[in-house]
């Protein structure tokens, strides 16, 4: 494989950059794999490259029904954070955002990792007060918090709404000065290079239409490309979780539905950080190129249609112009949605299944991108060894049954709690 | 935006609805010893089928029923709404 430096790109130029190395190849599906993992997406792909780079298992396929990173790590609104109150979420998180300051190195490839800070806004004393216990829960757990008082964050924000006479005042906020942005279709790329280079076999255009299971055993997989059979099978589809559980005649705690994002024309620099409305379900950042990008809640209903209804859409933006007005003088250049796997607490599912050999990596609601690293390394190892890290020992699948929820925020299938 | 035949009120949008999820899950008897995986599947196990779909909607800014509606969840076609009581063939 071919370096991406400065000398290989100046090398290049003196043939018109027409003989790069493909970034990855496009094999056909060999008989037999030690691994399968179904779902090209970020997760998928990163738990291939830590199979291979952590554990040495090189003997695995990534079977994909479309194009890699065409699903949710090619729909988000790219925003990386550990801000978590429960020790399960802000461990795995924070395990995270060690790997995604190393990334771009890792990889060998440009991750654009921009860590500008997120600020959660607070509109009333009480929310100060949780933000509080918040932030002393994530600082017990190694992860860097700051409460702002209403003039510090007006330093940080200026352009937010900070008139007396607003239904949702601004009392202050939480800040997680390491948070940041990434450039969401160059961790897919950047992770699917690598694996290839390794030995992975990325397998596109093929769609898994069901099983082999025999005495409790997984032993295979059957794909529009024929047969394929696995030692075992890792479930990394987000969305299509439920698609495929019930070819495994599996009912999940799981939900698919619809998460609309947009981003609005270019402007000049104007927003540093990450900033969410605190009296909703709102959040914005600003993209390199100078779009605010933007996303919110729910449509609200079972849906695997990756399109969303306007009403929603206005709901979300509504939260937007009461915090920052500015926003309603921009045009919208983009619309989009992805379908989630939103789990019952709000919380994922890392784990071993019933099923010998089958592994579940699901329910990541409004959080899958900045956990894709975290996801890809801890499910790898799940694999690998048969039996869950210390890191993801919480996202059990049972949990459900056994009363031992993380109910982080209380955000599952139902957007009208919050 | 989705329109919604309330079988009460007649055709209204969306904005009027709240969604209350799957009309297929049935709680389980009382007097009866239930199990944790009944109480697993009927809290929290769910089949979130691709295509029709019988949910539960509250007509919340209308007459304020629970209605049932089958629904298409990935093309979003609404095809029968039902009462809550009525049963669905």
């Amino acid at each position: 494989m071919q370096k991406y430096s400065i000398f290989n790109l100046v090398k290049n130029a003196f043939s018109n950059h027409e003989n790069w190395d493909l970034a990855w190849k496009d094999p056909t599906p060999k008989e037999e794999y030690d691994v399968v993992i179904i779902g090209g997406g970020g997760h998928g792909l990163a738990t291939a490259y830590y199979l291979a780079k952590e554990h040495n298992i090189t003997k695995v396929a990534i079977i994909e029904k479309g194009w890699i990173g065409g699903g949710n790590v090619g729909r988000n609104t790219t925003i990386i954070r550990s801000n978590y109150m429960h020790d399960e979420n802000g461990l795995f998180s924070e395990f995270g955002m060690d790997l995604w300051r190393k990334m771009s190195q890792d990889l060998n490839y440009n991750v654009m990792f921009s860590p500008r800070g997120i600020i959660n806004l607070a509109h009333s004393d009480a929310q100060m007060n949780a933000y509080a216990r918040r932030g002393n829960s994530m600082r017990l757990n190694g992860i860097d918090a700051v409460l702002l008082n209403r003039e510090q964050v007006k330093e940080i924000i200026p352009m937010a709404d900070f008139s007396e006479n607003v239904r949702f005042p601004i009392f202050g906020g939480l800040m997680q000065p390491s948070a940041g942005t990434a450039r969401h279709d160059a961790v897919a790329w950047g992770y699917a290079r690598q694996a290839d280079y390794m030995g992975v076999d990325i397998i596109q255009n093929c769609e898994v239409i069901g099983f082999d299971v025999s005495a409790g055993k997984i032993k295979g997989i059957r794909t529009s490309r024929g047969n394929i059979k696995a030692k075992k099978v890792g479930l990394c589809v987000a969305g299509s979780t439920n698609i495929l559980a019930e070819k495994l005649n599996m009912t999940l705690p799981i939900e698919t539905h619809l998460l609309q994002a947009c981003v609005s024309e270019p402007v000049k620099p104007v927003l540093d950080s990450v900033v969410t409305f605190g009296a909703g379900h709102f959040y914005v950042s600003q993209s390199d190129k100078g779009e605010m990008v933007m996303g919110g809640d729910l449509d609200g209903y079972n849906s695997y249609a990756q399109r969303g209804n306007l009403p929603t859409l206005q709901h979300v933006l509504t939260e937007g112009i009461a915090m920052m007005p500015f926003l309603s003088k921009l045009k919208m250049l983009r619309t989009w949605g992805g379908i989630m796997d939103m789990s019952m607490d709000g919380s994922p599912i890392i784990d071993k299944t019933h099923i010998e050999g089958l592994y579940l990596n699901c329910g990541w609601c409004y959080g899958g991108f900045k956990a894709t690293p975290a996801s890809g390394w801890t499910f790898a190892h799940t694999i690998a060894q048969d039996r869950v890290h210390e890191l993801n020992a919480g996202y059990s699948l049972n949990r459900f049954r056994t009363g031992n929820l993380i109910d982080e925020k209380g955000l599952g299938t139902k957007t009208w709690i919050s | 935006m989705l329109y919604i035949n309330c079988p009460h009120c007649g055709m209204r949008s969306q904005n009027e609805f709240s969604y209350g999820g799957d009309a297929s899950v049935k709680r389980p008897e009382l007097n009866k010893e239930v199990s944790d995986q009944e109480w697993d599947d009927f809290v929290y196990n769910r089949k979130s089928l691709r295509g029709k779909h019988l949910e539960l909607w509250q007509h919340i800014s209308g007459c304020r029923q629970w209605i049932k509606v089958e629904r298409d969840t990935a093309t979003h076609e609404i095809f029968r709404t039902f009462k809550a009581d009525e049963e669905v063939a």
